[in-house]
């Protein structure tokens, strides 16, 4: 069976970077035998998927991972035993079975949300700033891929944008690329001294409406056969409460709306 | 001293702008919070070199747990920060600082550093000034820390003799309650004015501590005549400590499990402590004798409990020839195929002797994944191998590798010594000449098998039968290694690595050094020369230009071979070996011949059990496969003096 967990990440242990927090969860997962599943090959591995690296430095409520187990667990006593086995600032939050057969985070994950301390900057400057950002019609950004420069377009990344106080809160696209809202400042103010940076949701859009990695799917919590039967005859999926959007699309500005506030 | 308040505020964001910030925070599994009380002596263990390097550092997290389970201690850790960290710390004031509360070294009434590698010695220099302690310990008063170094440097305390208050020579274990409840005496006292001489001269009469400042040294011109003690009841001569029993120490309980890489992430397991194979380059075989055996019921224990707690799957049994454990075969097969390990732990052996690893080993140890295999001949040809005391055979390493790739290694890697002494062109070449064998052998099982050469440049080293001999100079290392790269450069399979050999002459001078030596330690920091450890910040020329400024002679402190009636400048500090003993090895180096394996024939000596009435303990009086040395001598004579053969089972 396959289980997504979302654990959070706050405090000194946010300076680990994604490759620490995966061996973190190996470890954990041996100290509390949890039956992961592990790959063939010379050097078996634990079948274990992590979604958008988070950067070394940023804390997290949301973040999510996806372990393949060799026999079925009840996936409600996994944050309890899971987080005494994690390091101090990292704690499984909830914990769900998902099908098999799903997508990756990687790849159903569509945006994050991103609260930004701005502490040196004053409650006016922090609200220009975000005036400025969403006025840009481009932002462009360069970064080193391969040894190569590379520029690309922020903007259209930019879902929304508030400011509330000296915090902004972002949103932004994580398809074809996460980015990062230290990028977003880096491009529009490269000068100033960005304080504690936090990401407190990902969002899966998934027929036009906008899930938590958490509520792929209700049906398959407790029963993955049963599930894996829905899917099977429903292209539309087995989670039978989300509101279809007949035309397969995206509904892009409700949702969104409210996440800011969040 | 003063009520302190954890610095973190101030660390934080100097974080966001380093790389691996992780070095800084603490919070490892096994880390302790310790509250700090006018009764109890406060720590800070310091390993000189980055985190990634110095956590997994078995002796300091051995004296962390040990100092924190007392009462009157507390213990904390250090390490150097990298060189972004440090400038931010220089631009903003951020003192050093420990990683387990974030306190500023100098609240700390006892640093001590764990010195395993010379290169570190600027380091600790630097350490210091980033510690707003004065870097010379004659200028340091009532109000600064005691500084204190251990580990194997330790055993030629000159050329830190400067900056270092007191020296633990040996095992550290029973020493830091002794040092503790001095300086608890003179922190409950108040420290007041003068008091630190009195300290000082108080800790030069605990056991295996060596305080520099209460000896003088003479010379006749370049060459050191004495070095004497100031007062009469300081002791002429410093003699090792060392614990007889490892089974009374089974530290560390709960190892550091880091949060972020470092080198040997793992659990390690000390099975046991000493070496008497006798390899006579190899300073830790004769500065930990005798050969201590953690009971196997212990190591068990301590491997099944380590794993539980940590959640490793990767499991080393350390020691200097893991290999020569008694039962080591049993032992193997317990871990792996024990089931609350479910097939996924496997098990390593860092320092693995040739003659000892048989397809059995090999077999087990694949079960679960291969490691990587090293096997270290160290020298090219067995004429040289006699010279320096490692025995093998030629047909012990190609069984040794004839059973890894029969086992399903692809590669594995030789570890070889160039610039020994006696050392000919045609025994650097026996180096290539055994990469291409074995090469040849993993062919007959594997078409892609390969051997990787790796060539290290050999610095002698005090208390070893080599400690007279002149090292090879830089420009000699590198024409060595040349011949071999044009020796193996169209060998497809060989794949030679070699260090580069120029900061053998730094690690020379900080070996085999005299207290003049500290002021080219001194210089040489600074001008910039941290983390000499680091091929990327290492600076030959630095090094020249410091002795050079000090008037003093490169040639004549690495380059030369010593006499046998020279006053060396780690004569007053013992590690029980009888100088004669060692200068009667040395002959025999020169004469190829070579030395049996003492815990299994009989005793010829040495000087350290019969000096210190401590004797060898093992489990077993009977070699593993290959024999004593390898050298198929009859053993039947062998094991009565003076071996103590544990009880069967052990204790636990």
């Amino acid at each position: 069976m396959r289980v997504r967990l979302r654990f959070s990440k706050l405090g000194k242990i946010r300076f680990t970077s994604h490759r620490d927090v995966a061996r973190m969860f190996e470890r954990a997962f041996r100290r509390t035998g949890l039956p992961v599943a592990y790959s063939g090959g010379f050097a078996p591995r634990p079948k274990v998927s992590f979604g958008l690296a988070l950067p070394t430095g940023a804390e997290s409520v949301a973040e999510y991972l996806d372990v393949e187990l060799s026999r079925h667990v009840d996936p409600a006593a996994l944050p309890g035993s899971l987080s005494p086995a994690l390091p101090v600032g990292v704690d499984v939050t909830a914990a769900a079975a998902v099908d098999g057969r799903a997508p990756s985070l990687q790849q159903e994950v569509t945006s994050c949300v991103w609260v930004v301390e701005l502490p040196e900057l004053g409650e006016a400057a922090v609200a220009s700033l975000a005036g400025e950002t969403l006025a840009a019609r481009t932002l462009a950004a360069t970064r080193e891929r391969k040894g190569k420069p590379v520029t690309d377009d922020l903007r259209p990344a930019i879902i929304s944008l508030t400011a509330d106080g000296t915090t902004l809160t972002f949103e932004l696209a994580t398809q074809p690329r996460g980015v990062r809202p230290t990028e977003v400042l880096g491009v529009v103010r490269p000068d100033i001294e960005i304080g504690a940076v936090r990401r407190i949701n990902q969002w899966i859009e998934r027929d036009g409406a906008r899930c938590d990695p958490m509520e792929v799917d209700p049906a398959a919590t407790d029963a993955p056969e049963r599930n894996e039967h829905v899917r099977a005859g429903s292209p539309t999926g087995g989670d039978l409460d989300a509101p279809v959007d007949p035309d397969g699309g995206l509904r892009l500005t409700q949702p969104r709306a409210q996440a800011a506030a969040g | 001293m003063s009520a302190s308040a954890s610095l973190w505020p101030r660390i934080e964001p100097l974080l966001a702008k380093v790389q691996k910030p992780a070095r800084y925070i603490g919070c490892e599994d096994g880390s302790q919070t310790p509250v700090h009380g006018p009764g109890k002596v406060a720590w800070l263990l310091v390993y000189p070199d980055a985190y990634e390097v110095g956590l997994p550092n078995q002796g300091l997290q051995i004296l962390y747990e040990i100092l924190n389970e007392r009462d009157d201690a507390v213990a904390e850790r250090a390490y150097a920060p990298w060189l972004d960290l440090e400038e931010l710390m220089r631009a903003r004031g951020v003192p050093l600082f420990s990683v387990d509360t974030h306190r500023a070294a100098s609240d700390f009434d006892v640093i001590g550093f764990g010195l395993a590698a010379e290169l570190v010695f600027t380091n600790l220099l630097n350490c210091l000034d980033l510690a707003g302690i004065p870097i010379h310990a004659e200028r340091r008063d009532e109000t600064h820390p005691i500084v204190v170094g251990g580990g194997h440097c330790t055993f030629n305390p000159e050329p830190l003799a400067d900056f270092v208050d007191a020296f633990v020579i040996g095992d550290g274990e029973e020493a830091v309650g002794e040092l503790t409840a001095r300086v608890r005496e003179w922190k409950t006292s108040g420290r007041t004015p003068g008091s630190r001489h009195n300290l000082l001269r108080e800790l030069s009469h605990v056991d295996g501590v060596y305080v520099p400042s209460m000896y003088e040294v003479a010379y006749d011109g370049p060459d050191l005549v004495a070095v004497t003690p100031r007062y009469a009841d300081v002791p002429e001569v410093v003699e090792k400590r060392t614990i007889a029993d490892l089974g009374e120490w089974p530290y560390p309980k709960s190892q550091l499990v880091p949060l972020t890489e470092v080198v040997h992430d793992r659990l390690n397991v000390e099975v046991f402590r000493g070496c008497t194979r006798g390899c006579r380059f190899c300073q830790a075989g004769m500065i930990t004798r005798p050969v201590r055996e953690r009971p196997a019921e212990q190591v068990r224990t301590m491997v099944a409990e380590g794993l539980r707690r940590t959640g490793y799957d990767e499991v080393a049994l350390t020691s200097l020839s893991s290999a020569d454990f008694s039962g080591i075969d049993n032992l193997i097969g317990d871990i792996i195929d024990a089931p609350e390990n479910c097939g996924q732990v496997s098990v390593s052996l860092p320092s693995l002797r040739v003659d000892a690893f048989g397809v059995g080993v090999a077999s087990e140890i694949q079960k679960v994944r291969r490691t990587g295999l090293t096997f270290a001949p160290e020298g090219g040809t067995w004429r040289l191998r006699q010279v320096i005391n490692k025995l093998i055979r030629e047909e012990d390493l190609y069984g040794a590798v004839d059973a890894a790739f029969s086992q399903g290694w692809r590669r594995v890697k030789l570890y070889f010594l160039t610039g020994l002494p006696t050392e000919l062109d045609e025994d650097t070449l026996g180096i290539a000449e055994l990469a291409r064998n074995c090469v040849a052998i993993g062919k007959q099982h594997n078409k892609s098998a390969s051997v990787t050469a790796s060539v290290g440049g050999f610095v002698p080293k005090p208390h070893t039968p080599f400690q007279w001999f002149g090292q090879n100079s830089v420009e000699e290392l590198y024409r060595k290694i040349g011949l071999l790269r044009d020796a193996t450069r169209h060998d497809r399979g060989v794949q030679l690595k070699w260090h580069d050999p120029k900061a053998s002459l730094a690690e020379g001078l900080a070996s085999r050094g005299d207290r003049r030596i500290g002021a080219v330690i001194e210089e040489v920091w600074r001008r910039g020369g941290t983390f000499q450890e680091w091929s990327e910040k290492f600076d030959l020329a630095l090094w020249h230009d410091a002795m050079a400024a000090h008037g003093l002679d490169v040639e004549w402190y690495v380059n030369r071979h010593r006499h046998e009636d020279e006053v060396l400048p780690w004569d007053h500090v013992r590690a029980g070996l009888h100088k004669d003993f060692l200068w009667q090895d040395w002959q025999d180096a020169l004469a190829e011949h070579g030395i049996p394996d003492c815990r299994w024939t009989p005793c010829y000596d040495c000087g350290v059990c019969t000096g210190y009435g401590i004797e060898h303990v093992v489990a077993s009086s009977t070699p593993p496969a290959g024999g004593s040395q390898g050298t198929g001598q009859d053993l039947s004579t062998g094991g009565a003096v003076p071996v103590t053969l544990l009880p069967v089972g052990g204790r636990a």
